[in-house]
């Protein structure tokens, strides 16, 4: 057994502890408690301005039992052994806004909860992550990118505050739609690819692309349209598609920003828990294989950190007001309370936090390793990692 | 407009049943909050089409309500006062649509950061209406019986891993006319126990021969209803300006003769299975979805003594276009996920057992179909248990009921 995997054991095992016991007799396991009095980010101007960030949503929404529990653990093995041992892991993060997909990735990309119409492509109400990163740090918008599935998330690259706003946000891309656009109605081998809206079964948008997505496909992503579809052919969901056209991103325009929102998991409101338990177990690979994928790319290896966190939970088993896995709609603790995973450049590893943070922190946080100030964001630094 | 100024008029579009209950109760009515009052109502309104158990249940409410005086009116619903609602609110039909309401408050409340202490103050009503009139006791201990896997000829996993810290597992089962089996011991206890609706066979397929005692509810047999309400859905979708929450709306203004349901039948268990499709998420795409969540609301709403749910497979997951269109040729079936879906299913089936009155005393037997492994749950069954018995089913009911 090597070092690594038997750390991975380690970890797993006080993961599997019930959250007040994380930290209670963590030998082995480095405490978080223990260290804060020495930042990792002892680094200068240089470093920051080479700093990438990545945020993976394990969305849309997945329960502790079904992922780090002990019960759950058999579903997110990449995670557990090739990720954890390299990770801080945030073991109570909570979030006390609306539980609704787009609304709350919008509360976690402005660091504020955010109260709009989940079913609407409306704006951010508060200034997004993007805008502060650019606005701040002066950069192109080529630096910031968003990877989003349709159904809404079309507007969540830039809010509709007034001295942020328009042209400072990030540019989104929307895969489902790239290839709504490349297929030209010859649908038929790619459906599998385009299931969408989850969160209200029954209702299913249609798909649209444009010349919009036909520019982006050739000349940011540099794909053919016969390049994409073939590839596309290989593919199996929605998010697997996501993670193919964010490495491409990576490849191609290597944003210092890069944010990707997982949408597969929330096929578990159809109520089917085999397909939930697949949702998981996809995204679980597909994180690791990202994370891979930057430790390949000259441009992000050794400087990017990247952060795994579901957007909320879902409904406890023991709560009469939902019906568990299938929905996030009682606000329960089990809805409301999640975890966070932050590992690359300037975290420590192997280290277990179980002090509470909230969903809204994310943002202040990338900010202060970004060299940004997220103004006026309602979260707070996550100091174990600035 | 508000609780207070209630009129006796108001209620003139409610069915008769309905409308004469919430007159007989005007004076309880007009005292309650309106973060409150539409949620009654959203049962009152419905009343002519609701199980026994159901009726009881409401009775109970507004007669405790009635028998308040004005401080403890004011007592009970301190709580629900304390929240602010929006004009928008306020001046909504709540009398006549009071299901649309409450869909609207709630998503006042997530947008108001209220809803957690509106959870709070209605657990907080609902532990003291339980306590101010206790449930009656049941006839017979209650029985659930899930039968999963249907189709499935081998599993290597585990089965049964959230219900086997309650009971006994045993994995020498004798499988043979199990269904059947099962079938004649719930007809069986029907027969002892005449209550009507309180004795349910729901099958995620096409149901087996059965005993008309039994409340019947199929997959198989709402083919031509799910497949009215599919084309439904599709049609409003193309509408301009539908969305989601719009397309939400119009499904639950829907009732049997709106999906060419036969009106000469059985209005109230109609009622019930249209409800199922109509608000029951996936359950008009996914046969496992639709057998958990029938179960669900059999439970929660009939409050059935015998409960027998066989689950049986479920179509591939294909993009749900594709899912919506309704169109059975060449459905191809997930085997090992529906036993999956249906192992968490029975589970769920368990929970909600447990949720009614009596817990301690029920029983719940889950059986693999056709397999030789099952796990028994009884108030003299010990708790995380092995059997190395070989028993047949009929046997292993009698030890869950005994």
């Amino acid at each position: 057994m090597t070092a690594q995997s038997s750390f991975g054991r380690n970890i797993a095992e006080h993961l599997g502890r019930s959250r007040r016991d994380f930290l209670r007799g963590a030998a082995g396991v480095a405490l978080g408690s223990t260290l804060l009095s020495a930042s990792p980010f002892v680094r200068g101007a240089a470093a920051a301005k080479k700093r990438k960030v990545i945020v993976i949503t394990f969305g849309g929404g997945a329960r502790d039992q079904e992922t780090f529990a002990p019960e759950g653990q058999e579903n997110i093995p990449h995670l557990i052994h090739e990720l954890a041992p390299q990770a801080s892991f945030f073991t109570q993060v909570m979030n006390q806004g609306i539980l609704g997909h787009y609304v709350a990735t919008a509360s976690l990309a402005t660091g504020v909860y955010e109260t709009l119409n989940n079913f609407s492509a409306i704006p951010p109400e508060h200034p997004t992550v993007f805008e502060y990163f650019r606005k701040d740090l002066n950069r192109p918008p080529s630096d910031a990118w968003v990877v989003a599935p349709s159904n809404g998330f079309n507007r969540i690259g830039e809010s509709d505050y007034r001295s942020f706003g328009p042209g400072l946000g990030a540019r989104v891309v929307l895969p489902k739609h790239l290839l709504a656009a490349a297929m030209s109605g010859g649908a038929t081998d790619y459906a599998h690819l385009l299931r969408d809206n989850y969160e209200t079964p029954l209702y299913t948008p249609q798909l649209a692309g444009s010349e919009f997505e036909l520019q982006q496909l050739e000349m940011i992503l540099r794909l053919s349209v016969d390049d994409f579809k073939a590839h596309a052919l290989t593919l199996s969901s929605p998010d697997e598609l996501s993670m193919y056209i964010a490495r491409r991103l990576m490849q191609q325009e290597a944003p210092s920003l890069l944010w990707i929102t997982m949408h597969d998991i929330d096929v578990a409101h159809a109520g089917a828990y085999s397909l939930y338990i697949d949702g998981i177990r996809r995204t679980d690979r597909l994180c690791a294989e990202l994370w891979k994928a930057a430790q390949s790319e000259p441009e992000y290896a050794g400087n990017t950190t990247l952060f795994i966190l579901p957007d909320f939970g879902r409904d406890a088993d023991e709560d009469s007001g939902g019906n568990g896995f299938q929905h996030h709609r009682t606000g329960d603790a089990a809805s409301r309370t999640t975890w966070m995973m932050a590992l690359g450049a300037g975290v420590r590893q192997g280290v277990v936090y179980d002090q509470p943070m909230q969903s809204i922190d994310l943002v202040p946080t990338v900010g202060a390793m970004m060299g940004f100030s997220a103004a006026l964001s309602r979260g707070r630094p996550v100091k174990e990692l600035v | 407009m508000l609780p207070r100024d209630l009129k006796a008029e108001q209620f003139a579009s409610y069915p008769p049943q309905a409308r004469a209950l919430a007159l007989a109760h005007l004076d309880a009515l007009q005292q309650l909050p309106l973060s409150f009052l539409p949620s009654l109502l959203r049962e009152v309104i419905d009343y002519d089409y609701k199980f026994p158990a159901e009726r009881v249940a409401i009775d109970r409410e507004l007669a405790n309500l009635s028998s308040l005086s004005p401080a403890q009116m004011t007592d009970w619903f301190h709580a629900f006062a304390q929240f602010s609602l929006s004009p928008k609110l306020e001046s909504f039909d709540w009398i006549n649509r009071p299901a649309q309401f409450v869909e609207q408050l709630s998503a006042y409340l997530w947008t108001t950061h209220q809803l957690d202490g509106f959870r709070q103050a209605a657990t907080v009503y609902g532990d003291r209406l339980r306590a101010a009139k206790p449930p009656e006791v049941i006839p017979v201990r209650r029985l659930g019986i899930a039968v999963i896997g249907q189709g499935v000829t081998a599993y290597d996993a585990p089965l049964f891993r959230n219900l086997r810290p309650h009971g006994a597992y045993f994995a020498h089962v004798k499988p043979e006319n199990g269904l059947q089996l099962l079938l004649s011991a719930v007809a069986a206890r029907a027969k002892a126990h005449p209550v009507p609706y309180g004795h349910w066979y729901v099958d995620g397929g096409q149901q087996a021969d059965h005993s008309p005692s039994l409340t019947c509810v199929s997959y198989h047999a709402l083919e031509p209803t799910r497949a009215a309400l599919l084309r439904k859905i599709q049609a409003e979708i193309q509408r301009p300006g539908m969305g989601p929450e719009e397309l939400s709306t119009h499904l639950a203004r829907l009732v049997p003769a709106d999906l060419g349901m036969d009106e000469s039948g059985d209005a109230v268990l109609n009622r019930f299975q249209i409800k199922l499709l109509t608000e029951g998420s996936g359950t008009q795409i996914f046969s496992t979805t639709f057998a958990q969540w029938a179960a669900r609301e059999a439970l929660r709403r009939a409050q059935s003594l015998t409960l027998l749910v066989r689950f049986a497979p479920r179509q591939r997951q294909k993009p749900m276009n594709e899912l919506l269109s309704s169109s059975q040729g060449n459905v191809e079936f997930d085997l090992t996920g529906s036993l999956v879906d249906a192992d968490m299913g029975a589970y769920y089936n368990w929970l909600n057992q447990q949720r009614l009155p009596g817990a301690e005393n029920s029983a719940f037997l889950v059986w693999f179909e056709g397999h030789s492994q099952a796990l028994v749950i009884g108030p003299s069954v010990p708790r995380g248990t092995e059997s190395t018995t070989v028993a047949d089913l009929g046997e292993l009911l009698a030890l869950a009921t005994t």
